[in-house]
């Protein structure tokens, strides 16, 4: 019993790091209706931004709390993400927006694999380690919680409920929502198309560069294929979640987190991602939108 | 010249390489109420749209008060307080009534909003009742007045309606021509309509205008073109007299 909560809890902070990511595979298949391949790739910027800057502030102050430490690395993360994924959508995505379906999936592939190559290339192929940041683990009824692990969930908590806050509650997620369910209408209402996608772009790569952070101080080191399978698992959540659904993004992120750890404490570890991708597989023949995913009939 | 709110001058729109426009000449003053008929096809929504610039026409010019308006983006023509009721209505369908409304005060950031809305409630009591159900299960009659009051909510100088009586109960379409005399008369809101319920639309207008594909073919005073033997024939024959 307590190696299954043990399990339960380690699978919860993985899955926090799958939503948080989710998030913006999904937002963005919401606005536009494309997939933004290089997402994960952002989410792997995210890690190398936040290590480059420790790197660089460590060896400048010595002794700095390790709040304070978090929280620049965080930001220099989200910064450096954003950026990124402002540019990419700026010069790669919109011109090709309103062109044939398959032309945004394939260049944003190509964002993907440039991404991925270009820290290849500068940073190097090898993982690189991170000092532990934060070592403490406490023991609760014979189960071990890493202090870590905690900060991630806690983290999830309050981005998920900011993020709640902004798209439902706020005039720039309304006009986000609007600008998802009809951009002509949108722009009829004053509604600035272009700066509304944007700002989601923003927001997503935001998100990812915080996981991207946390993922880091989590395993401790970063390489350059990050981007490819924490990516492809995001992704796998938010199309379980049913994509375009906010919600349905976290639910599937935490989803893929239990079974993927569930399925190593019980099964062979190694077979962790087939588990995970024939769950999607299965999800989706029973029902094909995701678990919140709406089935495409809709009266307008 | 100086009372023209809207000229739109030669005007030529393409889709593609199909011309849905052909040189429209239109003019809409300020504070009167000017409506456009004409059969299906004849390219009543794309002269609508045009306004807006989306689509842009491709060429002549579309004039608002006095300021060349052809090559702006849509979101800023909106700016200008032109609003639009579109073909199709277009509500947000996973948005309650009451943001549909609030996206319609985007202009002002809601500033007016809590004051704008009672109005609206005023005018169409039914949409009250309804303010917490998503748009897309509204019933077609309630689509079209949340679409009017969402237009209304962005108070505009120049209101376009497309099809306002689309779908609507005769009870409802008789409400809506009167709510829109009484915006015109009372606020001096300029409107400029599409309809297909000519008889009722030229009896409330002061300038009309008939579209026969893409190019306006008569032009005149409401009555006028209500007395008008052709016009009869083609648009009003078998409506109310
Ligand atoms: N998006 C589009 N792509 C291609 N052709 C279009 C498009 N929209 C309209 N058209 C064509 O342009 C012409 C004018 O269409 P428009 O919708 O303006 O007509 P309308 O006068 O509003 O007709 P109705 O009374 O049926 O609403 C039609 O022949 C139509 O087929
Ligand atoms: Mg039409």
């Amino acid at each position: 019993m307590e190696y299954f909560i043990q399990q339960l809890v380690n699978g919860l902070t993985l899955g926090s790091i799958y939503g948080l990511i989710a998030i913006g595979y999904t937002m963005v298949y919401g606005i536009i209706g494309m997939i933004n391949f290089a997402h994960g790739d952002i989410f792997m910027l995210g890690g190398f931004a936040a290590l480059i800057i420790f790197l660089v502030i460590t060896s400048i102050f010595v002794g700095l709390p390790v709040v304070i430490l978090l929280l620049i690395m965080m930001a220099a993360a989200m910064l450096t993400a954003a950026l990124w994924n402002w540019t990419i959508e700026k010069v790669a995505y919109r011109p090709l927006r309103g062109s044939f379906r398959l032309a945004p999936l394939i260049t944003a592939i190509g964002m993907s694999i440039t991404l991925s190559n270009f820290i290849q290339v500068t940073q190097g192929p090898r993982n690189k380690p991170i000092p532990p940041l934060v070592s403490s683990v406490y023991n609760v009824f014979g189960i071990s919680i890493a202090l870590k692990q905690i900060i991630i969930v806690l983290l999830t908590v309050i981005l998920l409920t900011v993020f709640w806050y902004i798209v439902n509650k706020t005039s720039l997620g309304r006009a986000q929502r609007a600008t998802e369910q009809d951009r002509k209408m949108a722009a009829l209402l004053g509604i600035d198309v272009d700066r509304t996608i944007s700002i989601t772009f923003i927001m997503g790569a935001g998100l990812a560069a915080v996981a991207g952070t946390m993922y880091l101080m989590y395993y401790g080191v970063a390489v350059f294929s990050d981007g490819f399978i924490p990516g492809v698992k995001a992704f796998t959540a938010a199309v379980l979640g049913g994509i375009g659904s906010l919600p349905g993004a976290v639910i599937g992120g935490l989803l893929i987190g239990l079974i993927e750890s569930l399925w190593s404490a019980y099964f062979t570890i190694d077979y962790k991602d087939v588990a995970t991708f024939s769950i999607l597989a299965i999800v989706l023949i029973f029902k094909p939108s995701g678990i919140l995913g709406r089935p495409e009939v809709e009266k307008v | 010249m100086s009372d023209t709110l809207l000229s739109v001058q030669g005007v030529e729109t393409y889709y593609g390489n199909i011309r849905a426009l052909a040189g429209v000449d239109v003019e809409v003053k300020k504070g009167e109420i000017a409506c456009l008929i004409g059969a299906n096809g004849a390219g009543k929504s794309t002269l609508m749209m045009t306004i807006c610039g989306s689509p842009q026409a491709r060429t002549g010019s579309v004039i608002f008060e006095g300021r060349d308006i052809t090559r702006m983006p849509t979101h800023e023509i909106a700016r200008l307080r032109i609003a639009q009721s579109p073909e199709g209505r277009r509500i947000f369908p996973r948005m309650t009534v009451y943001e549909n409304l609030q996206m319609g005060a985007s202009l002002d950031n809601l500033k007016y909003f809590n004051e704008d809305v009672e109005k609206i409630y005023t005018l169409f009591p039914r949409l009250k009742e309804r303010q917490a159900q998503r748009g897309g299960t509204l019933s077609g009659g309630e689509q079209q007045m949340l679409s009017i009051g969402r237009a209304l909510m962005a108070r505009p100088k120049l209101l376009l309606l497309d099809e306002p009586s689309l779908g609507l109960a005769p009870l409802i379409v008789k409400q809506i021509f009167d709510a829109i005399k009484v915006l015109n008369q009372e606020q001096g809101l300029t409107v400029f309509l599409v309809e297909q319920n000519a008889f009722a639309a030229l009896k409330l207008s002061d300038r009309a205008y008939v579209m026969v594909n893409g190019k306006v073919t008569m032009r005149g005073t409401g009555k006028e073109l209500l007395a008008n033997p052709e016009v009869r024939a083609a648009y009003l024959e078998g409506g109310r007299h």
